[in-house]
């Protein structure tokens, strides 16, 4: 049984979710990043997400926004460094998108994933094409954005699978950023380990979701 | 038996190093400083209704940045993990402790992770009514062309930049005026720094590049960042001429009566008996060209671990930024009377 649309409880449980999918991840996380980078981005992300988890599960939550606002300022504290930065700012900035929400639908979904991915580019400077985070964030908020007067259900399914057609597609490129970018064409063939962290995460919205 | 650290570190817990230096750093401060949150640090008396500022970044790099807080220095520092950009909220919590209602000038090294940290930082601190302003250092010469100043990184200059700026804070009234003398102290400042052997991650032990024994990495970053080329190693007085043949090189004027800082700073391990053969052979090219050293600044300030290397600063002194390189200061870091 799906659900047509979330309470704030419901999105609390979802990014739960999230993080324990994150934090479960750690090894493919790392290996993808050692590929690229210094293999720390499955690390950082399970101690972001941990502190996550915690900061969520410490009490009620006040509203759909401080849901997602305190996965961002959790990811942020203890991560710290550039990586801390780009997903605490996907997650503020997203949330804040959701302000007054009382529940939390396909409408809701695409301004959180376009004022998530807004921040993150205005943050970081990456665009489309660069191998960074922003290949899954950008096809999943244009995908969201598309498909917004659709049911949640319906809508998560595609814009899961429109990121991990973006993560996909991150394999092909050469990076613009970090330390990647020192690689030239030796890191075709790889997806970028923050577009797998996202694929991660909007997966278990979807699987969330579809419960 | 636990595997030998090449580095030898003298260390407690590899993954500690960070908070660990953060609370000897305080202690250091004799009760003048104290510590606020996480990791910040914060000077105890503070010139009331004044503009405030904070500096910060990773940790590892001592005694920058939380060693250069002090008297006629910055009011505070917000302190990262071990090369790692210290998070908003530790920037937070250290806008929140320094600010007396005028505002707080952020002044930092010019890196990705610590321009995103400030920035989120200075945005949770406009949320709660405080006024931040940022002037960014980038120093480096090497790191990028002068048309690409904003790719540039931020190194040694930092270390006269502070001071002006910190005695800028002990005079004016405004968090305009705070910024603007620090933002010409910056553009006043340029740096080279050569390297001859890299330092190690405490957490692993690795060196943090690598380099061939015969050679110098010309214009390297702090971190290893590839420089401008590899050169033979050579004399102290042929290296100086080199490292001044790039900073006259730059966009920064330098003629004849200019008067300058300058600083001679080791990266980590290269000791003052050659930071003292650098200056000797400095001295003259500088004086052929009519440039006037108003004052020497030689120490080990900018550091990255054991890392050996040396870089030259020059800060050009106009009559207001004279003025304020010539007030006292005192610092873990750096101290001038």
């Amino acid at each position: 049984m799906s659900k047509a649309s979330l309470s704030k409880d419901d999105v609390k449980a979802m990014l739960v979710l999230a993080c324990e999918r994150i934090i479960a991840a750690e090894p493919m996380l790392s290996e993808a990043d050692r590929n690229l980078g210094d293999g720390d981005h499955g690390l950082g992300m399970q101690r972001g997400m941990t502190a996550a988890k915690e900061g969520l599960e410490a009490g009620p939550v006040d509203s759909i926004e401080k849901a997602f606002n305190t996965v961002g300022m959790k990811m942020m504290s203890s991560m710290g460094g550039a990586s801390g930065a780009i997903f605490g700012t996907y997650f503020r900035n997203g949330g804040k998108a959701l302000a007054g929400n009382e529940t939390f639908d396909a409408a809701g979904l695409a301004a959180f994933l376009k004022a998530g991915v807004d921040g993150v580019k205005q943050r970081g400077g990456a665009a489309v094409g660069d191998k960074t985070c922003v290949d899954a964030m950008e096809p999943a908020a244009v995908k969201a954005a598309e498909v917004a007067g659709q049911s949640l259900p319906e809508a998560i399914q595609a814009v899961a699978a429109a990121a991990d057609a973006g993560k996909e597609a991150s394999k092909a490129m050469v990076a613009k950023f970090g330390r990647a970018k020192t690689l030239g064409d030796g890191c075709i063939g790889f997806p970028d380990a923050g577009a797998c962290s996202v694929v991660v995460i909007i997966e278990a919205f979807r699987d969330f979701i579809a419960a | 038996m636990s595997q030998a650290n090449p580095a030898k570190k003298i260390i407690n817990d590899p993954l500690k190093c960070a908070d660990e230096l953060f609370e000897g750093l305080v202690l250091a401060y004799d009760g003048k400083a104290r510590r606020v949150g996480t990791r910040s640090i914060v000077m105890n008396d503070l010139r009331p209704d004044a503009p405030a500022l904070l500096v910060g970044g990773g940790a590892g790099h001592e005694p920058i940045y939380h060693g250069l807080i002090g008297k006629g220095m910055a009011d505070g520092a917000a302190v990262g993990e071990i090369f790692a950009a210290p998070p908003p909220d530790i920037v937070l919590e250290a806008t929140q402790a320094v600010n007396r209602g005028k505002g707080v000038l952020y002044l930092y090294g010019n890196y990705a992770g610590d321009v995103m940290n400030f920035d989120i930082g200075a945005e949770l601190a406009e949320e709660e009514g405080i006024t931040v302003k940022t002037v960014i250092i980038n120093d480096d010469v090497c790191s990028a062309p002068p048309t690409e100043k904003g790719k540039r990184r931020g190194v040694a200059g930092l270390v006269p930049i502070t001071k002006i700026a910190g005695a800028a804070a002990q005079t004016v009234d405004s968090l305009d005026e705070l910024a603007r003398i620090a933002q010409k102290a910056v553009d006043m400042t340029r740096t080279v720094g050569v390297s001859t052997k890299p330092g190690s991650i405490p957490a692993t032990g690795k060196p943090t590049f690598e380099l061939a024994d015969d050679v110098i990495g010309l214009g390297m970053g702090i971190h290893g960042e590839k420089g401008v080329g590899l050169i033979p190693m050579c004399t102290a007085d042929e290296l100086a001429a080199k490292i001044l043949d790039l900073l006259f090189g730059d966009d920064l004027a330098l003629n004849a009566g200019d008067e300058i800082v300058f600083f001679v700073n080791s990266l980590g391990s290269t000791h003052m008996m050659e930071l003292l053969i650098l200056l000797r052979g400095a001295k003259p090219i500088l004086e052929q060209r009519g440039i006037k050293i108003h004052h020497t600044i030689v120490d080990n300030i900018v550091t990255c671990q054991e890392m050996a290397g040396v870089s030259f600063s020059i800060t050009k002194l106009d009559a207001e930024l004279k003025k304020l390189w010539d007030m006292p200061c005192e610092s873990v870091g750096y101290t001038k009377l």
